[in-house]
């Protein structure tokens, strides 16, 4: 399985998710600049967390209109795997590919530590190797967690199984403890917390191993839903 | 040229931390009665005399771009400008 991954200016969580890729899962990995123009070839596509364009404006703003988007969205629409972590979650929401917002943090402060998430759909491309309600530990590192829709949206989501995991404890003001959602079709996930940190026990979890893995037994067997 | 004055704020629905955290910050400078605090994006753009659908572009660059329709709303004054 190859995938592309995504640089922005002010990505910085780019080599965490080709090491995840490249010795988590044995798979093969390009970091692809925002400048260019064609995804060919990959089969799936993984955005970083960082900061791109410093965050200008407001986050991943900026970053939904480099070049690379609309090859973003084409793929998306072909129902390729997207996911976005962290600063690629708020990219996904500015582009449209997922609904809602992340914004400010309730208690306005970066917070950067291990939580718990609450794994709430297992039947996903990206967490059939979890267990249902499975509780895993996943470091976040953000400010702009927050993650807000209005109530029809909110409840589309929690109709459709869209929320994938929730926080163990509301630990930014989310709606409804949300930490990562799909969109309607299941194959673009944007999660704020940082499954890429947590591939070896020796970084304290190996909890975000199994959402790679999921992938790679999605692509070769297809999904059991 | 033609100068175009936009504000972009969060909508009421949306809780302002920021503008929570200013607010805290005048009352500790010793002015206790300002009861609220909504902080926003102010921009200019210029653009040339010749421009067409001129509120029609401004509309596609504060929905595409300058605000968040999830959660800001935004207003803007057109002046020219010698």
């Amino acid at each position: 399985m190859k995938f592309a991954v995504i640089v922005f200016p002010g990505s910085n969580c780019d080599m965490d998710l080709y090491y995840a890729v490249s010795k988590g899962i044995g798979q093969e990995a390009d970091l692809v600049s925002y400048k260019e123009e064609s995804l060919d070839g990959y089969d799936g596509i993984l955005i970083p967390g960082g900061f791109s364009y410093g965050d200008y404006l407001r986050s991943g703003a900026i970053a939904s209109h480099a070049p690379i988007i609309k090859e973003v969205i084409r793929l998306a629409n072909e129902g390729k795997p997207v996911l976005g972590i962290c600063n690629g979650f708020q990219i996904l929401t500015e582009i449209g590919l997922l609904p809602g917002t992340l914004t400010n943090n309730r208690q306005n402060c970066f917070i950067c530590k291990q939580v718990e998430l609450v794994v709430e759909n297992n039947k996903t491309i990206f967490t059939n190797k979890y267990n249902l309600n499975e509780k895993i530990i996943i470091p976040i590192a953000h400010g702009e967690g927050r993650y807000y829709c209005d109530e029809a949206t909110l409840r589309e989501l929690n109709e459709n199984n869209q929320v994938i995991f929730r926080y163990g404890q509301n630990i930014n003001g989310s709606v409804e403890e949300i930490a990562g959602i799909t969109n309607k079709q299941g194959n673009v996930l944007g999660m704020m917390p940082h499954p890429e940190r947590a591939i070896e026990s020796i970084l304290g979890s190996d909890d975000g191993l199994k959402l790679f893995k999921s992938m790679l037994e999605t692509q070769k067997n297809g999904v059991h839903i | 040229m033609i100068l175009v004055k936009i504000y972009v704020t969060l909508k009421d629905s949306v809780v302002d931390v920021q503008g929570e955290a200013i607010k805290d910050a005048t009352h500790t400078m010793g002015y206790p009665n300002v009861s609220e605090v909504r902080m926003g994006k102010y921009f200019e753009l210029k653009f040339d005399d010749n421009a067409e659908h001129l509120e029609q572009d401004v509309d596609e660059i504060c929905d595409g771009l300058l605000a968040n329709p999830n959660i800001e709303s935004y207003r803007y004054e057109i002046a020219e400008e010698a």
